[in-house]
């Protein structure tokens, strides 16, 4: 027994997700200020931004979710990150509710292992720093370098590992180009050694050379320090080519969850269909794309029961009135009645019709 | 072959500035047909933004253009007075540029703003510029258009106004209409809307289209030829299916490699290294040879022009009947597919 409780401890700890999500819901007051609603007797309006998401990102893996603007995608990144507090849910890493975290240093040394990487490598650098000081500053807030030379020393390994030169410290973000300067970034997050990062869309900026220089890079870091991601994009052709799992969100809510590979063999959800047939055709097979009518609705004002349902062409009576649960179905997760009951063909047996 | 919509002719742009000239755009030579999509791709830089405005007039001071011409149906445009060029652009040249926003006056309804210009240009009465501008905006998709119409733009989502920019541009029948990234700043499935009305509208109205885009699956979709542009040249250009499955210059066959694809499982994505040198450090001789994979002497000294390359041109010396060999073919390693 005794024997075996190190391994079988270890064991527990390898089988709980790295991050795990539940039910997390984030509401922001948009009402009108105070007076106007006294005038006006306007009632106070909040918008969900997200609404009750739950998934767990396993160690070493890759989360994804896509959406279009508005969906909520970045919220739960802000979230995750603790930009935002969930107005209910919780998240837990490495298993440990951080909502239940009071103590700040054992706060400080849970936050010291997930960073986050932003869209606009333009707008993330402060461009009064140099180069050096931006990629140390987690160190010298987190306490990891014992003195100015080991600071510098460490600053310029960084540098090296993002394929940058340990020269470069000297320089100031505006000599560098944007996808330099999301390197820069991508060391500034890696400085604490964390085992999560969060990415907000960090290649949508980029040009497409240097998108596929950026995701290479991305694999090479998951591989050596065996990071974990998660990878908020709205490009589908990027998400399928970094991630392990991919979440598709929609006015705030997951509509289908499952495997990349499955996700992208055989889409469930009406809305994932919509995505994947949007994506221009670069091969020109001239495959037929599934016309996608209307667009994103107020998310003020979401639509009663499904909320993709006044653009979905399979929507009946149920959809307008049920909000459908996310569900398990054949090895992936899907929110949509007709799937789940069976109405809505799925795209195998479309084709082979 | 008939007389070209439009005709470009060695056009080159420079932006003076304090210390030195850049020079944007440099010897940029083609013809666009009547009713023919060019698509114009290229990264950040490239210069092709640069070309679509020095096209309509529209290059912002101290730009100029010092070199070259711009035929528009036979007649030269580049050296038009502001006021002939104006009445130009909108009338015969339409343009859709990439922010909705921006292009559209928030004071004023889009009826309004339909209506001026259709009268700017056409000889119309208010009341039949105004039933044409509804019938437009019904054209491009705008539900309930008789009440829409004296709406402004704020009251448009992304996607409305877009479609609204596009009913502008069409408005007054213009032969050719420049698109500048106008399905950039929209969202996957609202941008698959617009290529397709675009595309629709154009082939309705035999209209010719110069789309300006970093997507090379936008232009995959709506163009029938492609120029691919580098440091302010084009380094190809060629039927679209030539320049994508057949490319023949290296910058575009790694171009095409670096872009992931649904479904394919590589573990890395064929990069290029490096980025595109600024514009005041263009390297000499072929602006692409640091990061070429196959350059040799020639291509650090002389500068390549188009060369007829299989079914497209190229500028690279690798198809110089000179140094014609059967391996001179530009292949990405593994990358760049035959046939």
């Amino acid at each position: 027994m005794a024997r075996s409780a190190p391994a079988s401890a270890a064991e527990a700890r390898a089988k709980v997700p790295l991050v795990e999500v539940r039910n997390l819901t984030r509401d922001f007051d948009v009402s009108r200020p105070w007076l106007n609603r006294m005038i006006e007797r306007a009632p106070r309006q909040v918008l969900r931004a997200v609404d009750d998401v739950s998934f767990a990102i396993e160690r070493g893996a890759t989360l994804a979710l896509v959406g279009e603007s508005g969906c909520g995608k970045s919220t739960v990144a802000r979230l995750i990150c603790g930009l935002y507090a969930p107005t209910s849910g919780s998240i837990l890493f490495d298993g440990v509710d951080l909502a239940s975290v009071r103590d700040r240093g054992q706060m400080l040394r849970l936050r010291r292992r997930f960073q986050m990487i932003f869209q606009d490598p333009y707008a993330s650098l402060n461009p009064r720093w140099r180069v050096r000081d931006i990629v140390a500053e987690p160190l010298r807030s987190h306490g990891l370098a014992r003195d100015e030379r080991a600071l510098s020393a460490r600053a310029g390994e960084l540098l090296a590992q993002v394929g940058l030169a340990p020269g470069d410290g000297e320089r100031y973000p505006h000599e560098f180009s944007g996808g330099q300067r999301q390197r820069v970034s991508i060391a500034r997050a890696l400085s604490s050694n964390p085992e999560f990062l969060v990415c907000d869309e960090p290649t949508s900026a980029l040009d497409v050379s240097v998108q596929a220089q950026i995701l290479n890079l991305m694999k090479d870091l998951q591989r050596q320090h065996g990071l974990t991601y998660l990878f908020i994009s709205h490009n589908l052709a990027v998400v399928s080519h970094i991630s392990t799992t991919v979440g598709v969100m929609y006015l705030g809510r997951i509509v289908e969850i499952a495997p990349t590979r499955t996700l992208f063999a055989r889409p469930l959800h009406p809305y994932t269909r919509m995505l994947e047939s949007a994506i221009p055709d670069i091969e020109m097979s001239g495959k037929p794309r599934t016309p996608v009518a209307g667009e994103v609705p107020n998310p003020l004002d979401p639509p009663a029961g499904c909320a993709f349902h006044p653009r979905c062409p399979y929507a009946r009576g149920k959809c307008r009135v049920e909000r459908p649960l996310l569900e398990p179905f054949e090895g992936a997760k899907v929110a949509c009645h007709g799937v789940v009951e069976g109405w809505i063909a799925l795209e195998r047996a479309v084709e082979t019709a | 072959m008939t007389v070209p919509l439009l005709e470009v002719r060695n056009l080159r742009v420079e932006f003076p500035s304090r210390r030195r000239t850049l020079t944007a755009i440099d010897g940029v030579s083609f013809e666009i047909a009547p009713g023919e999509v060019l698509g114009v791709v290229g990264e950040s830089g490239a210069g092709k933004s640069v070309t679509g405005a020095a096209i309509i007039g529209l290059i912002e001071p101290p730009g100029r253009i010092t070199a070259g011409e711009v035929l528009l149906e036979g007649e030269r445009i580049d050296d038009l007075p502001p006021e002939r060029m104006r009445r130009i652009r909108g009338r015969r040249i339409g343009a859709i540029f990439q922010d909705p926003l921006t292009s559209l006056n928030p004071l004023y309804t889009i009826g309004e703003q339909l209506v001026e210009t259709m009268r700017t240009h056409l000889a119309l009465d208010a009341a039949a510029a105004r039933a044409r501008a509804i019938e437009l905006l019904g054209e491009v998709g705008i539900p309930a258009p008789e009440r829409r119409i004296d709406h402004y733009p704020h009251q448009f989502s992304g996607g409305m106004r877009q479609r609204v920019v596009i009913a502008l541009a069409l408005c007054a029948n213009p032969r050719l209409v420049i698109a500048d990234e106008p399905t950039t700043a929209l969202d996957v499935s609202i941008q698959a809307q617009i290529i397709t009305l675009l595309k629709r509208l154009c082939r309705e109205h035999g209209t010719a289209v110069m789309l300006v885009t970093h997507d090379m699956g936008v232009i995959a979709e709506t163009a029938d030829r492609v120029a691919v542009m580098y440091a302010g040249r084009i380094v190809e250009i060629g039927p679209v299916q030539a320049v994508i499955h057949d490319p023949q210059h290296p910058y575009t066959a790694g171009l095409m490699g670096s872009i992931p694809a649904v479904g394919e499982e590589l573990e890395r994505l064929p990069q290029i290294e490096g980025s595109m040198p600024r514009l005041d450090a263009i390297p000499r001789g072929c602006a692409f040879h640091p990061r070429c994979p196959r350059a040799f002497d020639r291509c650090r000294v002389e500068r390549p022009e188009l060369l007829a390359a299989n079914r497209t041109r190229a500028a690279c010396w690798l198809h110089a009947p000179e140094s014609a060999s059967p391996r001179a073919r530009p292949g990405w390693s593994e990358g760049a597919v035959h046939g």
